[in-house]
């Protein structure tokens, strides 16, 4: 057993959560008193020593999985525990785990791809828990193909199942038939809970059928080859440039607690460690209880100036998605500023402050800005040396002693002149000029990236590559 | 120590009868909490029912509960101990003239003159009871540090008096929003529990549960709205309170089926922002997607 937990805790420490020994003694302690058959009780005993941030939580239960539910002696082999794991339709698989796409119902196949459709249908429309894991089971056997071996990742797999499944018009199908039952027709409040019902039904079976090819792929391929390929990036390492959808809507979802958690670090950070002068009054009035003594000296509050910010972003293709993330970002940071000025460009500027005022979608504005704001000069193609000019000759007068200015780009600027005297300047009418990169160090100054030759008149230039160094910037930034 | 549950069906049992509907991960944590003597860091979205966790484990096992509500500027003399300046003056002005200085310097740190606040108060405890530190994120880093002896010790240093060592282990209890990043250091000495929205069978079970007198239908309806509206993009979801706060309302009007209308009027119950409400109304009265318009 505790082997079995020393492999589980490495595996989660080469996934990137931080396991300290503290915590990795108390999960030995934790699993003598939850037995190992209470799954559920004994997963949450594990999560709770051992994963303190809840955003870790996914990637926990992805090794946890791998590592302890798959482990039963019925995934040992392909094909041997196959025939005794309760297929409802007490199918004789000969095959394993390949030659069953003809369909068609030969060789011992008693399911056409017809029927199983059907069958899952009546699953989904009825809610059957138990018969929607069945049916999972055997869309997998049947569409994904999998065979041993074969080094493809299992999203191939879950692709090509769900492709077979034909998801999309399920629902409607399933929306149809709701509607042919209603004793009266549904009225559209009604419909919606429907189809929000059985959209549900729908991702609890996607989630069946993914952990049914991951079960297969750690049968094939052994518990920790597979632990290694699962391993997926936690959210605040995931790539701004390189982010897939789905790890885009995660990151969207990310950065909301994250600005929320900067704001309040930063607020307490202004106030903290500065007492201001003596409040006289206040301590005497303290003092009446203290039979005149003045024993509590109490002091006024420092009441610091805020800075101000502008903010000049480039929103051309290659980083328009760092740059949307950093724009949400400077919209929850803006109450710590008495004002943000925001400009985005491509190959124009234009400034865009007024998109985030008044309203609290933050979502639409940014939309707002991708299709309405003025960026575009003459090509569409990045011109850091002719935005600079714009910014400087239409806003320059108002960079002032308090203003911080963050340009945010990768400064590739498709070999035009690089104008760089204006940072220069910038930097010596404004508080601070910071140059924010979302490339990796080492492409900086290759190609048509000049990004040192800006760096040089900037007070710093740092790689933002992903929230966590977002956050580590932002830090510095007050 | 004797230990207070049997084993983690025992507890989600105990749990239910205290009215708290615990999923197996709620059940096993507080059973750990309990074997291993560690304290249990709560976080979650806000009205998930995680202060009322620790009241509900604190009514189970029949104990006291001691809350310590956590906010910027708390400090030692009000989360741990304080001493009784006033009355120490007090002292000092009526003995001044006559006795000696060491005799009132000893009586001037004694009991007699220590004010307890929460945390000293639960560690002094002779009784049995649970210990709530809420909101812990509210509190600056720095005075994070003060519960760190407490937490993995039991036990509080006062320089006048010497170590505090606690009677009992108590059940602790910290909840958080996680507007903050927590210390390392306290994360270290907790376990950590997420109380995340309820799943819709397990809401319906609450709504029944805490709502006297509503019918499942309509209780199954609750749960399955409140879920629809989770999935919109809100500035701030629905919590558990309020979606009992909501089928509380629909009892009270005698509504026994929620259709768009009702829904309509009655929604600033479970929305508080007027963005929210908007557009939570608009996905209401409109037709999801790729359906025909036919009725109206």
């Amino acid at each position: 057993m505790l082997d079995l937990l020393g492999g589980f805790i490495v595996e989660l420490r080469a996934a990137g959560l931080p396991v300290s020994l503290t915590e990795n003694l108390d999960a030995m302690e934790a699993v003598t008193h939850i037995p190992i058959e209470d799954r559920e009780a004994f997963k949450y005993a594990l999560g709770a020593t051992l994963v303190k941030n809840y955003a870790h939580w996914k990637a926990f239960e992805i090794v946890f999985e791998v590592y302890f539910t798959l482990r039963g002696p019925e995934y040992e082999l392909v094909g041997e525990g196959e025939g005794s794991d309760g297929d409802p339709d007490g199918e004789q698989s000969s095959l394993p785990g390949e030659g069953q796409a003809q369909g068609g119902g030969g060789g011992g196949q008693s399911l056409t791809p017809e029927q199983l459709a059907e069958m899952l249908f009546k699953a989904l429309m009825n809610g059957d828990g138990a018969m929607m894991t069945a049916l999972a089971r055997q869309a997998v056997k049947r569409f994904a193909g999998m065979e041993p071996g074969r080094p493809v990742g299992g999203t191939y797999y879950l692709y090509r199942t769900l492709r077979n499944l034909e998801l999309d018009s399920m629902l409607d199908r399933l929306m149809e038939s709701a509607q042919d039952q209603a004793p009266q027709p549904l009225t559209k409040f009604e419909e919606r809970l429907e189809r929000d019902e059985f959209a549900g039904r729908i991702e609890k079976l996607k989630a069946e059928v993914e952990a049914e090819i991951r079960r297969r792929l750690v049968a094939d391929r052994g518990v920790e080859a597979m632990a290694r390929t699962l391993r997926k990036p936690l959210p605040e390492d995931v790539d701004f440039m390189h982010a897939s959808r789905e790890e885009m809507a995660d990151l969207r979802k990310a950065i909301y607690p994250l600005t929320r958690k900067l704001a309040v670090r930063l607020a307490r950070k202004r106030r903290h460690g500065r007492k201001g002068a003596l409040d006289f009054r206040n301590t005497i009035r303290h003092s009446l209880s203290y039979g005149g003594v003045p024993a509590e000296p109490k002091f006024r509050f420092p009441r610091p100036a805020k800075p101000e910010m502008m903010v000049i972003a480039d929103i051309s293709g290659s980083v328009a998605s760092f740059a949307r993330f950093t724009l949400h970002l400077v919209y929850a940071i803006s109450n710590q500023f008495s004002k943000v000025r925001s400009f985005v460009f491509i190959d124009g500027l234009d400034e865009v402050t007024k998109f985030f005022e008044g309203t609290e979608d933050i979502g639409q504005a940014v939309h707002r800005v991708n299709t309405e704001a003025d960026v575009v000069w003459v090509d569409g193609h990045s011109d850091y040396g002719h935005a600079f000019d714009v910014f400087w000759e239409r806003f320059g007068k108002d960079v002032g002693p308090k203003t911080t200015v963050l340009i945010l780009g990768d400064a590739r600027n498709n070999y035009h002149a690089s104008q760089s005297w204006i940072i220069k300047e910038m930097r010596h009418k404004a508080r601070k000029v910071f140059w924010l990169n979302p490339e990796p160090r080492a492409y900086w100054d290759t190609g048509d990236s000049i990004v040192g030759e800006y760096a040089t008149h900037a007070d710093g230039c740092y790689e933002v590559r992903n929230l966590r160094q977002l956050e580590s910037f932002v830090e510095k930034l007050i | 120590m004797d230990n207070r549950f049997e084993d983690v069906a025992g507890v989600r049992g105990a749990l239910a009868e205290a009215n708290y509907l615990a999923d197996d991960g709620i059940a096993g944590i507080v059973y750990l909490a309990d074997r291993l003597g560690k304290p249990i860091l709560v976080e979650g979205p806000a009205g998930t029912g995680k202060t009322q966790l620790a009241k509900s484990v604190a009514e189970m096992i029949g104990a006291r509960l001691i809350r310590l509500q956590c906010y910027e500027g708390l400090d030692e003399s009000k989360a741990l101990y304080e001493w009784n300046y006033k009355k120490q003056l007090l002292r000092i002005q009526t003995e001044g003239g006559g006795s000696n200085w060491d005799e009132i310097e000893d009586d001037l740190f004694s009991e007699e003159f220590l004010l307890t606040r929460p945390l000293l108060e639960a560690i002094r405890a002779e009784d049995p009871v649970v210990l709530l530190i809420d909101e812990v994120d509210r509190v600056e880093v720095e005075t994070e540090a003060l519960l760190l002896e407490i937490l993995s010790e039991y036990q509080v240093s006062i320089p006048e008096l010497g170590t505090v060592q606690a009677r009992q282990i108590p059940l602790v209890f910290l909840t958080s929003n996680a507007t903050r990043e927590l210390s390392e250091a306290l994360k270290r000495r907790c376990l950590f529990l997420y109380i995340d929205y309820p799943d819709l069978e397990r809401e319906r079970e609450i709504v029944l549960n805490k709502v006297p007198g509503i019918d499942e239908n309509l209780a199954d309806q609750v749960a399955r709205i409140v879920r629809s509206i989770r999935q919109l993009d809100l500035k701030k979801s629905p919590s558990v309170s309020e979606t009992i706060d909501w089928a509380r309302t629909l009892v009270l009007l005698g509504i026994d089926k929620v259709d768009a209308q009702t829904a309509t009027e009655t929604v600033n119950i479970l929305l508080k922002y007027r963005t929210d409400i908007d557009k939570a109304v608009k996905e209401f009265s409109e037709a999801p997607d790729g359906l025909d318009e036919t009725e109206s």
